[in-house]
């Protein structure tokens, strides 16, 4: 442990740590766009600057470690006028259009933008513009709205082991591109879009499904691998907004492109919503058509049919005659209960699931 | 002919370009021809070597006769058989194609260190070097000293970086040994990329052997035993002789394992660099040695504890280098005679813009300006005066006549708002913008912006903005006050170098010519007549016969009158392209 | 699982996902991790940037061989003779943890002796692996501090399934990498809940809990709780339902979200005995190739729209949390199974799921302590015995339940279907990134389905010039039991000789042509190898 002065307070932290760190772990706000904790620094938003004494200019508390008795001011007059004047900077070079924007009221540009109360007219003047749309099915690359932050390339290098996508270009030009430009053709794992603090970087298949105060979390877990990973599922009415992870949970943020993107199944109009009875013998030359092979039926009737058949067929084959498969897509629960009915009710151990699978 | 004869032709760029080579050919072929190869030829050789220095008179020839030197300037192949029959066959120099008196003025007041075998030595030549000393201090530093010694001995020196920002490099050194790690680099920065500076092409192409010498020596003295030289791919000539020479040196065993048959092991490799101006900053190099873009990171942590590969990493710019052999070879307190306190030695610059002599220079730190300008330079061309002169490149700022008494030392140059970097010198005179002068240079560091952080990437392209719109009149009262602001911040909030420098050329104006700025803003007029959509252009029509040459000329159609009657100019067509005023024999156009 | 259980006395992850970064050196055999287990091998990636060393066994380049030091590409079903040829590396060079050997293993001497014959020379003729790289493969895991191995289904689909995993955990043991922290052996689970539907034994050899059908104790238990006689012999597994279905000596099917017609090997036989059956319920969220055959159709809830918990590959037990409503009237799972055992006279009383987690937790300790309340925060991994426990990351830290592991010595066999003149190819099945499992989920996404929406085979660039076979053209594999039209991309990826065709696909399902042979002692099919040939497809 080290002792250093912030703001004229004197706290003790760790060796080592970033001074955005020691701040953080004190309850110091300092602002940042381009920092993620789990990426390696960047250092490029220049938002975090804090003035340290003995150093001539400001140095960014994301990259600077601590040391013993250094003496920090987070928030001082010229700071605050340099962020002021950064942010401007950056809004100066951005689509004002929060109002058609997918992450408005979850966007740190916005929410730092309204906090410094700024609105970046001031240099108003040339902005990049980009005509081509990234034809990929998954991640919409909004580029007019990228701050170059890095985040995505870094979590794309460090977190993923891909490297889809880099910086390009220089000066004003700079971009982060793909490969010779070309539409995406990654993983889609969609770890970018987690970590982008804008709306640079979003689902395709969220757009105008919902923004952050129409949206409902639900923390559940992942329903594909056995991974587990933890989601959150955002809710708009009764329909599936979007997937995102949580940074904190165990899985870090990071999904897979089915975890992340797979979820329209639950809202597909191909889902089965009442119960079916067969209409016609199985085997050859049954129809292709659904309603020419099943009838609609009422949860009684079919719950009906399947208790009393059941029941017939262990009357009179025993019980061993009957057999329950299972799903490792079930809850504990259902698989607890399911297995309790085949050996309780039906009376066999021909239960399975598909393990072996 | 009993004595030595010694032809020397300027091979550097310059002269290669002014027709060296063939210069070089035809003395071989007129010295054979005039059957001096069967008398003198053990005794006469044609060396090609590296950058005399005056650029401006190339291609330079040296004769040395008998102990005597004669330089002809401005020669051309054909000129090259006089001169042998005349002079070498003959004994008698060609006088009228001799350098005059100012050749002389051009060196006297220069010291070289660096500089002081180019265009001597053969720089592909191994054995050349090291007859003239070369490699001793290295030998004589492996057999006898500690580290620590060597260490000791450049900081007694005085010696700092010569790439710019002037860290002491024996501290440099000293920070590397002590930082913890098993492996250390030695890395040469070549990246030269200052519009209008080439002493490090100039010294790697002149002596390479010198940077390689110098590397070993820090090398050593770090604990490394790889180096890397980053340069330039646009020097081919540098990058071809610095090969030669690194594979010179491992074939005598000065580079590779064991040398000299001591513990010593040590050997370079040859990165090109892609032409990106950032890669000149230490860390964005470093980047690029390791296969990344060239993007600058955060310092701390500095490459002299975490660098390539996350190992301590030294690195050094060549002229730096170039000067190691020399110290170890003559000593700290040689090199520290030289100088003023702080700075310390020797620095070369390159002269460039409004200046009769444009080339390389090597001074003593702590010359003044003056002496620089209108002693070694020579004063303007055209006789007008001095506005200011540039120093630094982009990252440098500008200091006007008024203050030509100021010393050249890293100290005094960051006072004033500039810069030494690494060693470019622009002089500018009364035909000079400012405003234009500076939109330039700011044009050229937000072109070569890495992109990574905001106030360089987006900063520096509003302050190109303001400059443009400044320069086609289209200047707003406030936006001095806003060139003020952004450059500030810029300063102070960029990551690396490159920002935080690069309003160096508009702050510095703004200071010592903002007169110039308002008259743009406010008057609507560039004093320096360089602006063209600030100019208007009219014909007197006192003095005007009615040629019609300014007519012919026109390319908008905007002139108009009858032959043999004052003419006139449409301010509504006119394009401002300065046809008619230069087509004018009666001096009738005006412009304002 | 249960070779693994059968050795150290649990078939379940021995270490925790998180405890990945901490390890020296990962050893995956069978497994595409990226692709499968996406998240799992972002944990790979990062220990591998902390400077971690990774050896891929498989017989593809799948894309974790990007980050691997050595792949091992073996030909398929070769595993034993690698492991074993590691092994033998690692104990001819001293490799091997003795401690741990006297200490916690027994046999060590016998089993020594079986592996003798396996050496670098002998392996690479069997698997086709070069001698170097398995002596640099076995110097890796035997060198390492912490060591982990990681397989999945490339590991267990083959008739010799059981011995690849007996192979592995004898890696493990030699080494003694395990029952420490990021040390282990770890079979990845492939669906969100396989490991909890084992634990809460929808097995027909235990009750819940691994508790073995058949102990006079444990039938006692679970006859006094559910008060009910309970059947005593094991009953079928879901590979030997399908045969006795066919046999008709099996009536009747609940089939509660499963796929069996594109998951199961032999589709046309699974589907004829299907077809057999008397009366077959299914229960799904969508109307899914079974489904099609089935007597009474029940529409259920998907995962995003009910209460209860999954557990996954690593022992945790997580909160599933419901998220929106059931479409129509769709029901969850439960309450339909309460309606039908209300039915069939046994009511079953649980107001919600919460209720049955703590009715299993009374019948087996190791959950006990796992309440709803506790899993609000975070998931728990069991073995979590009581309230106050905080779950056990990393398995067998004071031992093994069965005291000393023994070493088991395992020969080498060939798989069951060999190539031949008429089927000279080997297939082997897997996953792709996008798809999941039969496709019943993902197949409804259109983003997905948009760019990996079509079946495919990969093929060798060697193969595809020897079959005239250019890319994107359509080819029919055929098998001894069925065939498939599907396009071919031609990629470094697979070997000579090696075909791969992923099953997500019922257009082109991989089970028409799979081997539905099984090995002998824990019932899973050989999916991973089959004999095939590849037939260009004439334009019409």
């Amino acid at each position: 442990m080290v002792q250093i002065t912030i703001d004229g307070k004197k706290i003790d932290v760790p060796e080592g740590i970033t001074i955005l760190e020691a701040a953080r772990r004190n309850g110091i706000y300092i602002p940042t766009l381009c920092f993620h904790p789990r990426l390696t620094y960047f250092g490029g938003c220049r938002l975090c600057i804090v003035e340290v004494k003995g150093f001539l200019r400001p140095v960014t508390a994301c990259t600077t470690t601590v040391n013993k008795d250094m003496e920090v001011n987070t928030s001082t007059a010229e700071l605050e006028e340099l962020r002021k004047l950064i942010l401007e900077l950056i809004l100066s070079d951005h689509p004002h259009d929060c109002m058609l924007c997918e992450k408005a009221g979850a966007c740190t540009l916005q929410e730092l933008a309204y906090t410094y109360g700024v609105d970046g007219f001031q240099f108003a003047g040339e902005r990049r513009r980009y005509s081509k749309r990234d034809g990929n099915p998954f991640i919409e690359r909004d580029l007019e709205k990228c701050i170059l932050c890095g985040r995505c390339v870094k979590v794309c290098r460090e977190i993923q082991g891909v490297e889809a996508i880099d910086f390009g270009y220089r000066g004003f030009k700079a971009k982060i591109c793909t490969n010779f430009e070309e539409d995406l053709d990654c993983e889609f794992c969609g770890q970018c879009v987690q970590v982008c603090p804008t709306g640079a970087l979003t689902g395709k298949l969220w757009a105008r499904k919902g923004r952050q105060m129409s949206l409902r979390e639900v923390e559940t877990v992942c329903p594909y691998c056995g991974t587990g990973c933890n989601i959150t599922v955002h809710v708009n009415r009764n329909e599936i907004a979007k997937v995102t992870a949580r940074e904190d949970s165990w899985n870090e943020g990071w999904l897979c492109v089915k975890g992340r993107f797979g979820y329209r199944f639950a809202n597909s109009p191909e889902r089965l919503t009442v119960p079916l009875i067969r209409k016609v013998p199985r085997g050859e030359g049954a129809p292709e058509k659904v309603e020419d092979l099943f009838r609609e039926a009422t949860w009684e009737e079919a719950l009906d049919l399947v208790a009393s058949r059941l029941l017939e067929i262990k009357e009179a084959h025993g019980p061993d005659s009957i057999a329950g498969l299972s799903s490792a897509r079930c809850t504990n629960e259902e698989n607890y209960l399911f297995q309790k009915f085949i050996r309780a009710v039906v009376g066999t151990n021909n239960v399975d699931h598909c393990a072996r699978l | 002919m009993e004595n030595n004869v010694v032809i020397r032709v300027c091979m550097g760029p310059a002269g290669i370009a002014a027709g060296g080579r063939d210069v070089l050919e035809r003395f071989r072929e007129a010295l054979a021809s005039a059957g001096l190869d069967a008398s003198v030829k053990e005794h006469c050789s044609s060396h090609q070597v590296g950058c005399l220095g005056l650029c401006a008179r190339d291609v330079l020839v040296e004769v040395h006769t008998d102990g005597q030197k004669h330089t002809y300037q401005y020669v051309k192949p054909d000129m090259v058989e006089r001169i042998v029959t005349e002079h070498i066959a003959g004994g008698k120099p060609v006088s009228e194609w001799l350098v005059d008196d100012s050749f002389d003025a051009f060196y006297e007041k220069q010291v070289k260190v660096v500089l002081s075998h180019c265009g001597v030595l053969d720089p592909e030549d191994i054995d050349d070097y090291i007859a003239s000393g070369g490699y001793e201090a290295i030998g004589r530093i492996l057999k006898k000293c500690l580290p620590e010694m060597v260490i000791d001995e450049i900081k007694a020196s005085g010696l700092r970086g010569r790439g710019g920002a002037g860290f002491p490099t024996g501290l440099k050194w000293e920070l590397a040994r002590e930082a913890a790690g098993d492996r250390k680099y030695m890395i040469c920065n070549a990246d030269e990329g200052d519009p209008g500076a080439f002493m490090d092409r100039a010294v790697i192409e002149g002596n390479p052997h010198a940077v390689i010498e110098g590397m070993m020596i820090g090398a050593f003295s770090i604990g490394a035993s790889k180096g890397y030289v980053y340069i330039r791919a646009e020097y081919p000539l540098a990058v071809e002789r610095l090969k030669l020479a690194i594979a010179q040196a491992r074939k005598k065993g000065l580079l590779g394992k064991a040398i000299l048959g001591t513990k010593f092991s040590f050997d370079i490799e040859i990165k090109l660099g892609a032409g990106a101006f950032v890669c000149g900053e230490e860390t964005a190099l470093i980047a690029s040695i390791e296969g990344e873009r060239g993007m600058p990171r955060s310092k701390p942590p500095f490459p002299v504890n975490r660098g390539l590969w996350q190992c301590p990493t030294v690195i050094n710019n060549v002229e730096t280098l170039a000067n190691i052999p020399y110290i170890m070879r003559k000593g700290a307190s040689w090199f520290a005679s030289y100088g003023t306190e702080k700075s310390r030695g020797t620095k070369v610059f390159a002269l460039t813009g409004k200046i009769r002599n444009t080339g390389l220079i090597e001074v003593p730190m702590g010359i003044t300006l003056r002496e620089i300008l209108y002693d070694i330079g020579g004063g303007t061309e055209s006789g007008k005066e001095i506005k200011a002169v540039q120093t630094g490149g982009p990252s440098g700022g500008c200091i006007p006549a008024s203050m030509f008494d100021l010393h050249v030392d890293y100290e005094s140059l960051a006072k004033v708002g500039s810069i030494v970097g690494s060693g470019g010198m622009i002089v500018l005179d009364e035909d000079d913008c400012m405003v234009n002068m500076a939109r330039y240079f700011i044009q050229f560091t937000q072109a070569e912006s890495c992109g990574k952080c905001v106030p360089c990437r987006v900063g520096t392209k509003r302050v190109l903005e303001i400059l443009d719109r400044i320069t086609q009149g289209r200047g707003r009262p406030d936006d001095i006050a806003k060139l003020e602001r952004l450059c500030k911040g810029i300063k102070s909030t960029s990551l690396c170098g490159l920002g935080q420098t690069a309003p160096n050329p508009v702050l510095s104006t703004l200071k010592y010519f903002r007169e110039e700025y308002e008259a743009h803003i406010i008057d609507k007029k560039c004093p320096a007549r360089v602006c063209k959509a600030l100019l208007t252009y009219w014909i007197l029509e006192e003095t005007c016969t009615g040629c019609g040459a300014c007519r012919r000329a026109c390319p908008a159609e905007a002139i108009s009158g009858e032959k043999k009657k004052p003419h006139r100019i449409d301010p509504e067509k006119c394009i401002r392209c300065g046809m008619c005023y230069e087509v004018c024999k009666f001096s009738s156009v005006e412009r304002e | 699982m249960a070779g693994l259980a059968a050795i150290f006395g649990s078939g379940a992850m021995t270490n925790s996902i998180r405890e990945i970064e901490g390890m020296d050196a990962i050893f995956i055999i069978g497994s595409n991790t990226k692709e499968s287990h996406p998240v799992i091998a972002n944990r790979m990636i990062k220990a591998l940037h902390r400077g971690a060393r990774i050896v891929v066994a498989d017989p593809r380049s799948v894309p974790m061989t990007r980050f691997a030091e050595v792949h091992l590409k073996m030909r398929p079903g070769t595993d034993v003779a690698l492991l074993n040829g590691m092994a033998h590396v690692i104990v001819k060079e001293g490799l091997m943890n003795r401690e741990f050997i006297e200490a916690a293993t027994e046999g060590f001497e016998e089993w020594k002796r079986s592996i003798e014959e396996f050496t670098p020379e002998e392996v690479e003729r069997i698997t086709g692996v070069s001698r170097d790289d398995i002596i640099r493969a076995a110097r890796i895991y035997g060198e390492a501090r912490n060591a982990g191995i990681f397989y999945t289904m490339g590991i267990t689909q083959h008739t010799c399934g059981l011995d690849n995993v007996k192979a592995i955990a004898n890696l493990a043991i030699l080494t003694g990498n395990i029952g420490r922290e990021s040390t282990g052996v770890n079979p990845l689970r492939g669906q969100n809940n396989v490991q909890g539907a084992s634990d809460a034994a929808c097995l027909p050899n235990v009750f819940p809990g691994y508790q073995k059908v058949g102990l006079p104790e444990v039938q006692k238990k679970f006859e006094e709780a559910w008060g009910v006689k309970l059947p005593d012999s094991p009953g079928l597994t879901s590979t030997e339902m399908i045969i006795a279905a066919f046999e008709k000596r099996l009536k009747a099917m609940y089939i509660m979200g499963e796929n069996p017609v594109v998951t199961d090997p032999n589709a046309h036989h699974t589907v004829k005995a299907l077809e057999t059956l008397d009366f077959l319920v299914v229960q799904d969220i969508f109307l899914t190739d079974t489904a099609r055959l089935a007597d009474v159709v029940l529409p259920a809830a998907s995962a995003f729209e009910k209460e209860g918990t999954f557990t996954n590959t690593e022992r945790k037990v997580q909160r599933v949390r419901k998220a929106i409503d059931s479409p129509g009237q769709a029901r969850d799972d439960l309450s339909i199974i309460m309606e039908l055992s209300r039915r069939m006279g046994y009511p079953m009383e649980y107001s919600s799921p919460r209720d049955v987690l703590r009715e299993w937790g009374e019948l087996w300790p190791p959950i006990q302590g796992i309440t709803y309340e506790r899993l609000e925060e975070e998931g728990l991994q069991w073995p979590c015995p009581d309230e106050s426990h905080p779950g056990t990351p990393y398995l067998y830290k004071d031992g093994f339940p069965k005291g000393k592991v023994p070493f088991s010595p395992v020969s080498f066999n060939p798989p069951a279907e060999t190539t031949d003149e008429d089927y000279p190819l080997v297939l082997t099945t897997g996953r792709n990134l996008f798809q999941y499992h039969s496709g019943t989920m993902t197949r409804q996404v259109e983003p997905i389905e948009a760019h990996c929406g079509t079946p495919y085979v990969e093929i060798s660039p060697g193969d595809s010039r020897r079959l005239r076979i250019r890319d994107g053209a359509a080819i029919r594999i055929v098998s001894r039991r069925g065939a498939v039209t599907v396009s071919a991309r031609i990629t470094e990826r697979v070997a000579e000789g090696t075909v791969f065709l992923p099953m997500h696909y019922r257009e082109a399902a991989a089970n028409l042509l799979t081997n539905d042979a099984l090995d002998a002692s824990v019932k899973i099919p050989e999916l991973k190898v089959c004999a095939v040939r590849v037939e260009p497809v004439k334009r019409r």
